[in-house]
């Protein structure tokens, strides 16, 4: 694999792997794409325009799921007038995917004002997908004035508490977790008490061996405070994955994808698939960006997660809609 | 009799003259006691203007959304609460008793601020 492809980039960690000061920040922002793919303390990333020259397995793997994150159906704003018609783009991509992904985690703000008619039509629109089970968490769009009752209602059979749960699937453990609700003044997303209990106990008997991908819409680490882009209890959380040699870390929220890989731990965020968000502290708020109608779906778009049983490590492909 | 009576057309004008002083400034004694007064905070850019509003016993406070994204207007201590305020929707409350009112968006709660009624 290593050599193969001419632009590859190969960072060693040049210790165990698990060297938290000595954490590595791959970033690919809005309209940009790379594949990372870690293997114990080695990490190699892949330009996306290399993408076509690596064999089947290495892009594909075992497992393969699509996230897609921040729908805001229901925005009508300048920013982007037709957020069905991105989200029927996403859905095309998803699609037209070469590994065709076994279902879909939507990392929430599926709605824009918790409207059932929001939520109808994103269901709607998603019935077009090949993968049909969609896998759900909320934003704190999903749970405007009912403290989430009727996302529950509607997504939530079988979750714990406000909506998490967990499953399996070829090895691999996912985890949904809520960090939109019980928000105080002043502070970020929460998961709380009774939530990182539960977590606690639902990962207590897995082997150290276990993939975890654990997916939120606020992000679980600290992009940028400043505009709520962070958890305040994630630390916790993320002190009981610390035995796994595999984390992957899905968020939405911040309407770009973003990524950092920190011990055995990538963080990754999706882009949206309605309107982008400034970057960090480069606009006078995290509000819509307005950019030229011909360049929205370049700052749309889709993350592609591909997992390779027996090798600890997930492959996280973000394609723009363009 | 006639010299009371210009004493009650004088306290009258004054009193009509300090109100539009005070109205002239912040809007706090308009209409007098039948309206309450009025002020408003305008949600800009994810935070609250003015992030400290003073206002006397009696006002009315109108808080409009004039962001993309939709907010909240919460009181810290459970006072008052709005639904969520799309864009250019407004919340109101009138501040009848004295003291600080704390209140921050509980979608994006970095966004706070406070009504200091005296």
């Amino acid at each position: 694999m290593a050599g193969k492809v001419k632009d590859e980039i190969l960072y060693d960690h040049n210790h165990d792997g698990i060297d938290r000061r000595g954490f590595l920040k791959c970033m690919a922002w809005a309209g940009t794409g790379a594949l990372c793919v870690m293997s114990g303390g080695v990490l190699k990333s892949y330009s996306l325009s290399r993408l076509p020259e690596l064999s089947p397995k290495e892009a594909m793997g075992e497992l393969s799921f699509v996230q897609i994150s921040d729908s805001h159906m229901g925005f009508n704003k300048p920013a982007n007038p037709d957020v069905a018609g991105t989200l029927k783009a996403a859905v095309d991509k998803i699609n037209a995917l070469s590994a065709a992904p076994e279902f879909m985690l939507h990392t929430g703000d599926i709605s824009h004002l918790s409207k059932p008619e929001e939520f109808d039509t994103v269901d709607q629109i998603l019935k077009g997908a090949k993968p049909q089970d969609v896998f759900y968490v909320p934003g704190e769009h999903d749970v405007l004035n009912d403290d989430g009752k009727q996302f529950l209602e509607r997504y939530g059979k079988g979750s714990k508490g406000a909506g998490w749960y967990s499953f399996d699937k070829k090895g691999a453990h996912f985890i949904g977790l809520v960090n939109v609700l019980n928000l105080k003044a002043g502070g970020l997303g929460t998961l709380g008490h009774e939530q990182l209990e539960w977590l606690e106990d639902d990962v207590k008997h897995l082997k150290h061996s276990t993939p975890i991908v654990v997916f939120a819409h606020i992000p679980l680490w600290s992009v940028y405070p400043e505009w709520g882009w962070g958890t305040e209890d994630s630390a916790v959380a993320l002190a009981y994955l610390k035995k796994f040699g595999s984390v992957t870390v899905l968020n939405g929220h911040i309407h770009q994808t973003l990524q950092k890989i920190e011990g055995n731990v990538t963080f990754h965020t999706a882009a949206s698939t309605a309107f982008p968000q400034p970057e960090p502290g480069k606009a006078a708020s995290p509000g819509p960006m307005k950019v030229p109608a011909e360049q929205l779906k370049s700052v749309l778009g889709i993350t592609d997660v591909n997992y390779v049983q027996g090798q600890h490590a997930l492959a996280v492909v973000d394609s723009t809609l363009a | 009799m006639r010299r009371s009576v210009s004493i009650v057309v004088l306290v009258a004008a004054l009193v009509i003259g300090m109100g539009t002083i005070a109205m002239g400034q912040n809007h706090f004694l308009a209409g007098a006691q039948e309206k309450p007064a009025a002020m408003e905070v305008k949600i800009d850019n994810f935070s609250f203007g003015p992030a400290t509003l003073t206002v006397a016993v009696g006002t009315s406070v109108t808080w409009t959304n004039r962001d993309d994204i939709p907010h909240t207007v919460v009181s810290t201590d459970g006072v008052f609460k709005s639904k969520v305020l799309d864009t250019d929707e407004k919340f109101s409350f009138t501040f009848s008793k004295a003291g600080t009112y704390p209140y921050f968006c509980s979608i994006h709660p970095k966004m706070t601020g406070k009504v200091v009624v005296q």
